[in-house]
């Protein structure tokens, strides 16, 4: 050991007098000004640290406590110095390994290039023993190397290291070595010599050695290295396919799991070529054969295996419909004799007209019997992967093996075809998440198939099922499925019917099923009209209620229907007529404009064609919104007339045309904030003395704040707002604020003015001929004028400003909330001890919500006025789909003890942040204003109907 | 040469009455100890006395392994252990300990109660059968002495069903059991890992059936049952106390909740409801939903069915019972088959093969008018229909297994003879595997390899290792060293240790070898020449030429000498030690050719 040390510390001094003399030595100066600067205190008191300590568990302790805190880019190089000399002369290998790992640590800090420490380590990993630290030192250099994914001649070095050090007998060692290969191998093949004479070496052969290493560990390395080479973008060659292939056969999992992937790599790179089948003449393309191999894996024996196999067949796209098809196929047998699946005799049943029969003893007994020298047990091949895959024990095979079935199902429609009874049978797998995944597949491949009524069958039955997730992934999926039989729409239709007796809160998911269901089939549905409306030709039939959601439920269908079918209406009998019209007129978004004949109907007018049957609205609201902009010219009371009616309209515009709501209440929010401007300038109080006028004054300070309050609204509350909106959206708050300073001037004499007179301009957007042009342009006289002389300013300006043109975006959504629990009708108090948590299930659907996870909030407010803010997990919102979130979390309450039970509010809030949104303005920059303002605006809006739960909290017994 | 048979006493070629006799490597185990349900008499029983004549079986048998708990692996047990006698350890897992009583004394009770036998076991019997069982974990390896151990892994089939591996020394057998390789509403599929046994006695019930995946025979189930009870009409489903009722209680357990139904389940109380006790217990033995969902509830706590009281048989509405036995043959079964029959509203599901001659036989064929005791008809009205839920491994599975475990042969029990020899034949055919299929009695000898374990010393395999620079997996390689066989242990050392240890002086043997050389030059000319000569031609080697004339390649000397009476010739004296053999030797051959002629 003494030698040891010895040899240590000789080399330690060899090492100071070639990194430190030649500096210190050739360049004084320079060497004086870098020891000022690489010796900050940091490192110096890691020095000291690191001196201090007697034992090598205390200096592991320094270190650890070291490695807590961030070091500065400009101090790395210092540290690492100190680090290194203390490496030298250390003994214990742990603290070795520990001070390796810092340099990595280190070296990744950004802002610091660590070519300088590369020699030192290179050095020191030339003199290590242990094999740990060693590894760990292949690891630090990794991390330098991928820091300087430039320098060629370090990356070079770099291999070359690996290289030598991959006959390490630690398995450790090797795997680094081979993970610096992957990670920093050279790409091109014909690298030049390097001036150095290190020869180029080939990677992919090196690594290709080391895929029948003796520990399955560096096999494993070996082969995630060869997929690191590929990401980095280098070709692999061919002739690893055989290597991996071989691999595939081996002992340990995580060995198979990475070739499976390397197979699967291979196969994508080169999928035309052609490989031999061992033990017969015939040749087949690559990826085929990849493909059945991956197929084989679907029932290894380690389901990590699985998971990973049945993950990658999805994306082998260019696998033959022929050997894609086999996946699906399991020839039966029994006692020798060929038999048909299930799927086979529920086809043949429903093809022969005879549906449903009920199953008889014998009624699969096999038929003809089987050629024993032809059966194959275990085929090579594809055969049956994906039946084995979605039969599997573990529910995280199965959800691959879905996802498999969807990608490539979507790539062949043939595929998709035959897929489907494989599909509708995980409908009822075990595991929900398996089963709204199968139903989620089929939904995105339902363009390329039609469901036969059996199937139909299957599908229909997991409408009863008691997970709303389901029930509602299911309505969305019958909303694009094709049907093909007039039975077919008859069975749904019943079904959802009776779901909806079940399940009364599904009403709105159903009808809108309906909907699409009756649009999509108008020629299966008009067979079924005088049963489903149950006319007679001869007596007149009772009047069905017309609350009755089923009812609706099926003149929706109808009527959807009979858009396409101008057949159709002449079968309505007189009360469906009027049962339109009251529809119509209710239920706008899921009933459409029909043609009927013999009526006045104002679309059968203007429309003759379906695409322009939207346009009438369009153009109402155009117009609408263009006569507004005329107000500049009608006096104040005109304008508020026109302004109310015009509002009002457009209410109930966003009423009738779903589509069209989030423009219609966008702009009457915004002729609203107009309105209640103009009313506050109309008062008369402008005119009267300030002390007269200060009870009345809450009008005018009430109606700015409210314009402040919609203005937040407009900005936040809706999806797809532009910068345009934006703007005058902001310039509207600005005129509140500017009303706002008036009135409190007025009222309060001035004080405060001053301060207040900064805030309101920060926002300012350059906009023409508005208040803020004026504002502008006064600029200079408001400086210097005297508050009683701005207020007057600010009034004048204010009634002269144009009513800025609000232009309408593309798209716009309101963002809105529904609380569906609790229902807050219940009169039974939900009893809990005061003081203790009783927890309330919260279930809303959120539409139109950008990034909820963040601004989504519940707020409960007790009847003492008492409010509390709950933020929901993220992962209690899912996402059914797009513009859509569902919100399901628990809320707590408590409270101290009540005599009565009492109603608490429950609602959702839209959280904001104005900082988010300020455009940033040019002017300002080089402006006279300060912009030494508050810029952020937090707050909330509420957005959801409030939701009233009667809670009990009872005093503790004792 | 070392050898394992295998002598089955039941199942060779036959389904039931699985008794399998094991001697691996002068070990005798014996796996199953199963009783045939198609006998009364004494064929029902493994001929024991085959083991041994007239010695004790204890004596003979190492011990005995019990793969699961049906009475065709378990029904002889206390006739083998008590009337026979035999007093070694029963292996078993903790399900089936728990179990197996409970079904023996169900069975002593039919046999001796109802029908009467004499000469039969008696309940004490089988307690202190009982006692004699060791449990076993899954994948815990047992010691049964300083050579035998066994291991369980999980074979699906039923609560507690094993697969074993029986190992002594590097030779092993794995006997499967009954298994299944698709999972089920309440377990999961079998498993093992590549143990590469020397052999694997599989059962091969279903070697000729390849089957249909299971979800459509399921979802066929819960239609047919869920449209009957919304009609309003009864379903009655007969089953056996353990395995399949567990099953479909799980499975319509689940659907009613998610379904969100109402309609009242029963289970007919008694065996049924204690065996749930037991599946209550065993969570770990089932499949990954059940294991999931334990925190939150135990599956076979059953919310939807309840406990079934002969009342309930006549209540308004609809319901479903399960009800014992399952072949309608006798008991509550029929009894509520008898009251349920005349309405077409109701419906029995028969889950399971019926014996001819039982009313479930009889109405599965098709027959509407069945005669009953005391000459009444009853006339069928209800709706028959037939499930199958089977939980043995189909052909595919067998396969797979095999595969799994990568056996050096295969022998097949537990099936029919006509179906093994097809199962056979593909087994030996796609595989490559020897495969075997005795009938019972006949032994079937199969040679194992003897492999001798051979310690090495570190140092010497670091040398070696440090030589050789590639890794080369699995090859064989050549090593230098010295074997000591010393206390029936052997060792592998370098040489110098082994002399170090026993004490031995190192002797230099040392060959050396005459060269005559036609060559008239003088020595020192003629050694030159040998050395330029070598020089080019082993171009990997050292070859020196030393100062006194000789010339060395590595640690091989060679000298020129001129003998004295004739001096056209010369003589090249080579010597070389004995680890150079190698080299010396193609020295030799190679001067012995003769000196390229010098350029002149």
């Amino acid at each position: 050991a003494k030698l040891h040390l010895k040899k240590i510390k000789k080399k330690r001094e060899n090492f100071r007098s070639y990194f430190l003399y030649p500096s210190q030595q050739q360049q004084e100066e320079i060497a004086t000004k870098k020891l000022r600067l690489t010796k900050p205190s940091k490192s110096a008191a890691l020095h000291i640290d690191l001196c201090k300590a007697t034992s090598p568990a205390d200096a592991l302790q320094y270190l650890l406590q070291f490695a807590r805190k961030p070091v500065e880019a400009e101090s790395v190089e210092g540290v690492v110095r100190i680090l290194l000399e203390h490496y030298y002369k250390e003994n214990d290998p742990s603290v070795r390994l520990k001070i390796a790992s810092l340099l990595g640590l280190l070296s990744k800090t950004t802002g610091f290039s660590p070519d300088c420490i590369m020699d030192d380590a290179i050095n020191i990993l030339q003199n290590e023993k242990s094999h740990q630290v060693l590894a760990q030192l292949l690891d630090t250099l990794l991390a330098i190397g991928t820091k300087l994914p430039e320098n060629q001649a370090i990356q070079m070095r770099l291999v070359d290291v690996a290289c030598k050090h991959l006959t390490d007998t630690s398995h450790g060692v090797r795997n680094k070595c081979l993970q610096l290969l992957g990670n920093l191998g050279s790409l091109e093949k014909t690298v030049t010599k390097d001036a150095e004479g290190l020869a180029t070496r080939d990677v992919q052969k090196i690594i290709g050695d080391y895929f029948s290493d003796q520990d399955p560990r560096v096999r494993t390395a070996a082969i995630k290295a060869m997929l690191q080479l590929h990401e980095r973008g280098l070709k692999l060659h061919q002739t690893i396919y055989n290597q991996a292939c071989k691999l595939l056969s081996d002992d340990y999992e995580q060995v198979r799991s990475a070739a499976v992937q390397l197979i699967w790599v291979v196969s994508q790179l080169y999928p035309e070529s052609i490989v031999p089948i061992p033990s017969s003449n015939e040749e087949i393309r690559l990826v085929d054969d990849a493909f059945g191999k991956i197929c084989h894996m679907v029932s290894d024996g380690s389901w990590v295996v699985r998971v990973q196999a049945a993950k990658l067949l999805g994306s082998m796209e260019q696998v033959s419909s022929h050997f894609l098809e086999q996946t699906l196929d399991k020839k039966l047998m029994s006692d020798l004799r060929r038999k048909r699946t299930a799927h086979e005799r529920a086809k043949e049943l429903y093809s022969s007209g005879e549906f449903s029969s009920g199953r008889k003893w014998g009624d699969d007994a096999p038929k003809e019997e089987v050629d024993t020298g032809a059966v194959n047990l275990i085929e090579s091949g594809a055969c049956g992967a994906f039946v084995h895959g979605l039969e599997d024990e573990m529910y995280e095979v199965r959800i691959a093996a879905v996802e498999a079935l969807c990608m490539l199902a979507q790539s062949s429609p043939s595929f998709a075809e035959k897929c489907l009874d494989f599909l509708v049978d995980m409908f009822n797998d075990e595991i929900e998440e398996v089963r709204l995944q199968s139903i989620h597949t089929m939904r995105k491949i339902s363009n390329n198939i039609t469901l036969r009524e059996d199937q139909l069958d299957t599908v229909l039955a997991v409408l009863e099922d008691s997970s709303r997730d389901i029930r509602e992934a299911l309505h969305e999926l019958l909303c694009c499925t094709n049907v093909s039989t007039k039975e077919g729409i008859h069975l749904a239709l019943v079904e959802l019917l009776k779901n909806l007796t079940k399940y009364p809160t599904d009403r709105d998911s159903i009808w809108k099923c309906l909907k699409f269901l009756g649009s999509r089939h108008p020629t299966l549905v008009l067979p079924l009209v005088p049963e489903l409306l149950s006319t007679h030709p001869f007596f007149d039939t009772a009047e069905p209620d017309m609350d009755d959601p089923a009812y609706i439920a099926v003149l929706v269908l109808i009527f959807n229907a009979a858009k396409t079918c101008p057949t159709m209406p002449a079968l309505f009998s007189d009360h469906t007529f009027r049962h339109y019209a009251y529809l119509r007129d209710s239920l706008s978004h899921l009933v459409p404009a029909l043609r009927l004949p013999g009526r006045k109907l104002v679309s059968s007018a203007v429309s003759s064609t379906i695409i322009s049957q939207e346009d009438p609205s369009q153009q109402f609201l155009q117009q609408s919104l263009e006569r507004v902009y005329s107000l500049q010219h009608l006096d104040p009371q005109g304008a508020q007339e026109l302004l109310e009616f015009t509002i009002r309209d457009l209410q109930r515009l966003g009423e009738l045309q779903s589509e069209l709501a989030g423009v219609a209440d966008f702009s009457a929010t915004y002729l609203r904030c107009q309105l209640l401007l103009i009313k506050a300038l109309q008062e008369k109080l402008w005119n009267v003395a300030a002390p007269l006028y200060l009870k009345q004054s809450d009008l005018a300070s009430a109606a700015a704040k409210q314009i402040m309050e919609e203005t937040y609204k407009m900005e936040f509350m809706y999806s797809g707002v532009e910068n345009k909106q934006v703007v005058i959206i902001h310039h509207m708050r600005l005129q509140a604020k500017a009303l706002q300073l008036i009135v409190t001037a007025r009222t309060t004499r001035g004080c405060g003015m001053f301060l207040s007179k900064m805030y309101f301009i920060t926002d300012l957007p350059h906009l023409q001929d508005s208040f803020v042009d004026k504002l502008l342009d006064l600029m200079p006289r408001l400086m210097t004028s005297k508050p009683a002389e701005v207020v007057k300013i600010l009034q004048t300006m204010l009634r002269q400003s144009a009513f800025l043109h609000l232009p309408l975006p593309e798209q716009i959504h309101k963002a809105s909330a529904t609380i569906i629990e609790p229902a807050g009708e219940s009169d039974n108090p939900l009893r809990f001890t005061s003081g203790l948590v009783v927890s309330l299930d919260v279930d809303a659907t959120l539409e139109h919500v950008q990034d909820p996870q963040n601004t989504v909030k519940v707020q409960v407010l007790y009847p003492d006025g008492q409010a509390q803010m709950i933020h929901p997990k993220p992962a209690d919102f899912r996402n059914p789909g797009p513009g859509r979130h569902r919100l399901i979390t628990q809320v707590y309450l408590s409270h101290t003890a009540w005599t009565e039970p009492c109603q608490v509010e429950v609602r959702l809030l839209l959280s904001y942040n104005s900082s988010a949104r300020i455009p940033k303005c040019p002017w300002m920059e080089g402006g006279e204003v300060s912009p030494q303002v508050e810029t952020s605006i937090e707050g909330t809006i509420p957005f959801s109907k409030p939701v009233k739960v009667y809670i009990m909290p009872k005093p503790a017994r004792r | 040469m070392p050898e394992i048979r295998v002598t089955p006493l039941g199942a060779g070629q036959d389904v039931g009455r699985s008794c399998i006799l094991v001697s691996i490597a002068g070990k005798n185990v014996m796996l199953d100890c199963g009783m045939h349900m198609g006998f009364n008499d004494d064929r029902r029983f493994p001929d024991f006395s085959y083991i041994t004549q007239n010695g004790r079986l204890t004596d003979f048998l190492d011990c005995v392994i019990i793969s699961h708990f049906h009475l065709d692996h378990c029904g002889a047990l206390p006739y083998f252990s008590e009337m026979v006698g035999y007093d070694g350890p029963i292996y078993m897992t903790h399900p089936t300990q728990a179990i197996c009583p409970i079904l023996l004394e169900d069975y002593r009770k039919i046999a001796v109660d109802k029908k009467g036998e004499a000469n039969f076991f008696t309940s004490q019997m089988i307690k202190d059968c009982m006692k004699k069982v060791v449990a076993v974990h899954l994948h815990q390896t047992v010691q049964v002495d300083d050579e035998l151990e066994i291991k369980a892994y999980y074979a699906g089939h039923v609560l507690g069903a094993a697969m074993f591996q029986i190992k002594v020394g590097s030779e092993s057998v794995v006997y499967t059991g009954d298994y299944n390789m698709t999972p089920d509403r309440h377990l999961g599929a079998a498993w093992i890992d590549k143990c590469r046994p020397n052999l694997l006695i599989t059962e091969s019930t279903y070697a000729t059936t390849i089957r249909d995946s299971k979800r459509c025979r399921e979802r066929d189930f819960l239609k047919k049952v869920h449209e009957t009870v919304e009609r309003g009409g009864k379903v009655l489903i007969p089953v056996f106390a353990l395995g399949r009722a567990q099953e479909l209680c799980i499975l319509l357990e689940t659907f009613w909740e998610r379904m969100n139904l109402k309609v009242p389940i029963y289970f007919s109380t008694g065996l049924t409801e204690k065996a749930n006790h037991y599946y209550k217990l065993f969570i770990p033995w089932t499949n990954q939903k059940i294991r999931k969902t334990f925190v939150q509830r135990n599956m076979f706590e059953f919310k939807h069915i309840k406990a079934f009281d002969r009342a309930f048989a006549d209540n308004p509405g609809p319901m479903v019972v399960f009800a014992t036995p399952g072949m309608l043959h006798a008991g509550q079964s029929l009894q509520i088959f008898r009251k349920w029959a005349g309405n077409e509203k109701n419906m029995v599901i028969m889950p399971g093969y019926c014996v001819q001659g039982t009313v479930g036989h009889k109405i599965l064929s098709g027959q509407r008018k069945l005669e009953m005791e005391g000459r009444q008809v009853l006339e069928v009205k209800m709706q028959v229909e037939y499930m199958s839920f089977s939980a043995h491994a189909d052909a595919k599975g067998i396969m797979q297994l095999v595969g799994q475990a990568e056996p050096e042969s295969v022998l097949l029990v537990h099936g029919e003879a006509k179906k093994m020899e097809f199962l056979k034949q593909k087994i030996e055919q796609e595989l490559r595997v020897s495969c075997y299929m005795p009938a019972n009695g006949e032994t079937v000898t199969l040679p194992t390899s003897l492999s001798i374990p051979v310690g090495i010393s570190l140092g010497l395999l670091k040398r070696e290792m440090a030589q050789g620079l590639l890794p080369e997996a699995k090859k064989p390689r050549l090593l230098h060293g010295t074997l000591i066989m010393k206390d029936s242990n052997f060792r592998l050392v370098s040489s110098e240790q082994a002399l170090k240890e026993l004490g031995l002086a190192e002797h230099q043997l040392r060959f050396t070898c005459r060269v005559h050389l036609h060559d008239t030059r003088k020595e020192q000319e003629t050694a030159l020449r040998v050395y330029s000569h070598l020089k080019s031609i082993l171009k990997d080697h050292c070859v020196q030429h030393l100062p006194d004339g000789s010339v060395t390649v590595e640690s091989i000397l060679i000298q020129a000498a001129a003998p004295s009476e004739d001096p056209g010739t010369k003589v090249l004296l080579v010597s070389w030690t004995y680890q150079d053999e190698e080299l010396g030797s193609f020295l030799t051959s190679l001067l012995k050719k003769g000196l390229p002629q010098a350029p002149s």
